[in-house]
């Protein structure tokens, strides 16, 4: 597999540390509740074709990437600084 | 139709021609008692120990494919009973001491082989780690032994023990552990549950579960609607995608996991051996093929196949540990679907709705669990109690903090197991 840093081009997957859903953009308020916390924490969707996750081009240039990716193809669909991801949510 | 050596002779004689089908292929009917979805080790020995142990014999397994044809048919078939945390600890030595009297059980023969497991350790400190797991084994009963590098070597004369960066330092010796032939205890259960009663349904995939009120009432399947009053879920490497039809999120995530496995070659291996400093493990199978594995390709997948980096590490861990099998040429390699939890262990409970029962989580260690998970996920779905060999199996522990089993100690995420 290889993913395509918004910065850095296409990369082997070797140079990233994989983080999972993409859930954790969306970081619950401390007061949120037992409930919120364990699905942010825990519970996923989890889906067999596209997802979003959180991967780190860790051996690069260290900027975190929203990957948009099919689990039961191994194909890749995309990847955007996760910082930009952020502010267009 | 019983198998015993007589027979075998009798129709070996009589040009087996009295062999019969090891179990029917039933219509559905409308409704059962209890429907368990997954037709795969874990779930066909649910529906044998339903009818062994309690006598429920209006069940049906429902299998979207063949029976066994999924990480059942598609592991490294090894099994043992070395854990170290309670609640994995009691669990595992009840399925090994369920695994030492299976072929007699079943009157088949899964070709269960004790041959004996060693867990090769690399420095001082993993020395440490070991021997309180085997302390942690013996005080439940089960069988460890500390061996030092001698003792290793008149096991594993094989080894590179003077490897440069990882020199063999000693081993824990597991003289229960060993492998068994893994579709041989899928087809075993299946053969034990039909003869009680219970249909096994094949090509009837789930694409729907009722639910009314709060409680299961039945399955919507690809062959109509199944009515049941208390449903299974196990589908490890699909829970989530079968939860959801129930309205669930699990704390699961679905990763590869890759073994290979070479050419046949004369006996050499003689033991199931994992190496200490990088994730390789190896025994040899019956035919003669040397089959091993490594780790997850750490990252969400659903593919049945993985990815050159972790290909690459298993080689290399191999060749370092022992370099003689650098000879050997591989024949084939794949990949089977694990459903991930955050702590590494699995889950026997209770879903949050009424009638619905959850067997998932198996994480890399789902075979040698068959018989302990099907004896224990029939008790609760008979009884609606938790085996006492299964009761820290708990769904909520994610939730509450409470229970969590961390193996490995590297802490209760999803990307660390």
């Amino acid at each position: 597999m290889r993913i395509t840093c918004p910065i850095c081009g296409a990369r082997d997957r070797r140079e990233f540390y994989y983080q999972g859903a993409a859930v954790a953009l969306d970081r619950p308020l401390p007061e949120a509740g037992a409930q919120a916390w364990d699905d942010y924490l825990h519970n996923r969707d989890n889906p067999a074709g596209p997802t979003r996750e959180l991967w780190q081009h860790e051996a690069g240039c260290g900027a975190w990437l929203v990957v948009a990716r099919d689990t039961a193809t191994h194909e890749m669909l995309g990847a955007e600084l996760a910082m930009t991801a952020r502010e267009g949510a | 139709m019983r198998f015993s050596g007589l027979r075998v002779l009798k129709e070996g004689l009589t040009g087996n021609k009295g062999w019969q089908p090891h179990w029917r292929d039933p219509e559905p009917k409308p409704a059962y008692d209890m429907v368990i979805i997954g037709g795969g080790g874990h779930g066909l020995a649910t529906a044998y120990y339903l009818a062994r142990e309690h006598g429920l014999t209006n069940v049906a397994v429902l299998e979207k494919g063949y029976l066994g044809g999924g990480n059942v048919g598609r592991n490294t078939t090894i099994v043992r009973g070395n854990y170290f945390l309670p609640g994995n600890s009691e669990f595992y030595s009840h399925s090994l001491k369920l695994w030492e009297g299976l072929e007699q059980e079943l009157n088949y023969n899964v070709m269960h082989s004790q041959r004996g497991l060693i867990n090769l350790f690399h420095s001082d400190g993993q020395r440490d780690a070991f021997a309180r797991r085997g302390n942690a084994m013996i005080n439940q009963g089960d069988d460890a032994e500390l061996l030092d590098r001698d003792g290793v070597r008149a096991f594993l004369p094989y080894l590179d023990f003077d490897n440069a960066r990882f020199p063999v330092y000693g081993g824990l010796y597991h003289p229960r552990g060993g492998t068994a032939r893994h579709d041989a205890v899928a087809w075993g259960y299946a053969r034990g549950a039909d003869a009680r009663g219970v249909d096994l349904i094949q090509n009837c995939e789930v694409t729907g579960i009722d639910i009314d009120g709060g409680r299961v009432t039945g399955v919507q399947t690809s062959r109509g609607a199944i009515g049941a009053k208390k449903v299974g879920v196990v589908v490890a490497g699909r829970s989530s995608q079968v939860a959801a039809m129930a309205g669930l999120r699990l704390p699961i995530e679905s990763h590869i996991l890759q073994a290979f496995v070479t050419e046949g070659l004369k006996p050499c291996i003689d033991h199931v051996v994992s190496f200490g400093m990088g994730h390789f493990y190896i025994s040899q199978s019956d035919k003669g093929g040397l089959v091993f594995g490594g780790d997850l390709d750490f990252h969400a997948s659903y593919a049945q196949r993985g990815n050159m980096p972790m290909m690459e590490h298993v080689m290399e861990a191999g060749m370092t540990l022992m370099p003689m099998i650098g000879k050997a040429r591989v024949l084939r390699s794949w990949g089977g679907i694990m459903d991930m939890t955050p702590d590494g262990s699995p889950v026997i409970d209770r879903a949050p709705v009424e009638g619905l029962y959850l067997n998932c989580g198996w994480c890399y260690g789902g075979f040698k669990a068959v018989p302990g998970s099907g004896h224990c996920f029939a008790h609760l779905m008979a009884t609606d109690r938790p085996h006492e060999a299964a009761a820290r199996f708990r769904l909520d522990r994610f939730r509450t903090g409470h229970g969590l089993m961390d193996e490995e100690g590297t802490g209760s995420q999803h990307n660390l197991h």
